[in-house]
């Protein structure tokens, strides 16, 4: 499984890239490896205020139906409406293509208690 | 956890397990939908051995399986394969079933798996002074399903007979790679397709060797998450969903199956009161307006009134990748055409009452 080095993970399955006080989220690859084919994705809607750790939509394979969390808090500025029309690009580009949403990033710590890309691949290993 | 004789090729296949009807059971290899596609254009090689294998046989035995079901077994052919529902008194579904004609006095029965035990003790305890016998082949028969438009280029070298000319829900007994097998021209795709019942030490022999030999042709592994979707797309009831205890076959939409002017069978009076009063809630096929997968248990309204729920739920790769699913409705809601709502976390989604199937193959099975 990828795990790019430069991100922050979370023992969700999301994964953070932090630009100033903004954050792009997406699910990881061994995420969406775990999912299957995922054919529906529900994301929070713009403007919302979401807490960390928050349910704020969900991902859908063809067998299964996973909520899907934000790993930072903050308000959300935008979501990958190309998901709409072809959310298989989440298991293509899980890292790219494939993010979730955007966060304006708030409170003092908002990426407290993600994990390193290695802490993260040592997270999967151990199940 | 029980494992059928093909565990070790799914464990070398990489296969994700899951736990279904008491085995572990690959749900798929390696995506869902390509294994959907494989079946729907080329074929897809299925491990089956899960489904129990009952044979039942005697003179009596037609009539002894005709009282407990609702079509029609003393009627079939020698080598003919017919498609049975056992009913419980109130016309409930014990179980769905395919008949096997394999000789004069001798059937072959295939129940679900999640079914065996009761089904096994239900005939068991119905034998009565029958004469007739019953005889198990749960865990030690395999059962390898080939599936799809090419299954009988890819099978029909591999056989001592022709197979070509084996007719659709029909069987034959003969060689597959020079193993002893029962080959039945039947399935549960939508798709022409054979079904191989195989003594479990011959399995692996020839699900590999199959494997191999047609993997330039497009032949691939395929579980029970392809063959779940493919059976929704096709509109065959899978019991538990559209047939349970609670569901009568005519709720299912299973009219042609049921043979009222058969001599008395268990279900017949209620089954014949519930036709006659027509007033039953039945199953449906839904399209939703969106991409929002329906699934099981959520609510479907007809305006404000709540008219029934999702049974199954899937996107339909061969329907536009549309969320298709079926429902269980009120008779006021069943009609095709009709605008319904389903409710899906909270949110009202439009939806369509469709007939089934969602899917039909577009060739002859059999045709040269």
């Amino acid at each position: 499984m990828a795990q790019p080095e430069g991100l922050l993970y979370s023992k969700e399955h999301e994964w953070v890239k932090i630009d100033g006080d903004k954050a792009t989220v997406g699910i990881t690859d061994y995420a969406q490896d775990s999912l299957g084919d995922i054919v529906y994705v529900e994301l929070p809607k713009v403007g919302k205020q979401v807490a960390q750790s928050a349910a704020v939509g969900v991902v859908e394979s063809v067998k299964a139906v996973s909520d899907l969390f934000t790993p930072v808090g903050g308000e959300i500025l935008e979501v990958n409406s190309a998901l709409d029309n072809d959310p298989a690009l989440v298991n293509r580009e899980p890292f790219e293509g494939g993010w979730m949403f955007k966060v304006k990033l708030a409170g003092d710590s908002p990426t407290a208690g993600l994990l390193s890309a290695a802490d993260y691949e040592k997270f999967t290993k151990e199940g | 956890m029980k494992q059928t004789a093909l565990y070790d090729e799914h464990v070398k296949l990489r296969a994700r397990l899951i736990p279904f009807g008491g085995f572990d059971m690959p749900v798929q290899y390696e995506s869902i939908l390509k294994e959907h596609e494989a079946v729907r254009k080329r074929a897809g090689l299925f491990d089956l051995s899960h489904m129990a294998q009952f044979v039942v046989e005697g003179e009596a035995a037609a009539e002894w399986a005709d009282r407990l079901t609702v079509n029609a077994v003393p009627t079939m052919k020698l080598g003919q394969a017919r498609y049975n529902i056992f009913t419980n008194e109130q016309g409930g579904a014990h179980d769905d079933v395919i008949f096997y004609r394999l000789d004069d006095q001798r059937w072959m029965v295939v129940v679900n798996a999640g079914n065996a035990d009761k089904m096994w003790k239900y005939l068991n305890d119905n034998i009565g002074d029958s004469g007739v016998k019953l005889h198990s082949r749960h865990g030690k028969n395999a059962l390898i399903a080939i599936q799809g438009p090419r299954s009988v280029a890819m099978l029909g070298t591999h056989v001592d007979f022709d197979l070509n000319a084996l007719k659709y829900y029909f069987c034959t007994q003969g060689n597959v790679y020079g193993k002893d097998a029962i080959v039945a021209r039947t399935g549960y795709t939508g798709e022409d397709g054979f079904e191989i019942f195989v003594d479990g030490r011959d399995a692996s022999e020839i699900w590999t060797r199959l494997l191999a030999d047609n993997a330039g042709a497009g032949l691939i592994p395929a579980g029970l998450g392809a063959r779940d979707v493919l059976r929704l797309e096709a509109g065959m009831p899978l019991y538990g969903h559209e047939l349970t205890e609670e569901i009568t076959p005519l709720q299912a939409g299973l009219d042609w199956v049921v043979k009222l002017d058969k001599p008395q069978f268990v279900g017949e009076t209620a089954l014949a009161t519930q036709k006659a009063a027509d007033d039953f809630p039945r199953i449906v096929g839904i399209v939703m307006d969106g991409r929002a997968p329906a699934r099981e248990g959520y609510h479907v309204f007809l305006g404000e009134k709540r008219v029934g729920e999702i049974r199954s739920g899937s996107i339909g790769p061969s329907v536009g990748n549309k969320s298709i699913g079926t429902a269980l409705v009120e008779k006021e809601a069943a009609t095709p055409g009709t605008d319904v709502v389903v409710h899906i976390r909270g949110t009202a989604y439009g939806a369509k009452v469709m007939q089934l199937p969602f899917y039909k193959r577009s060739y002859k099975i059999g045709a040269a």
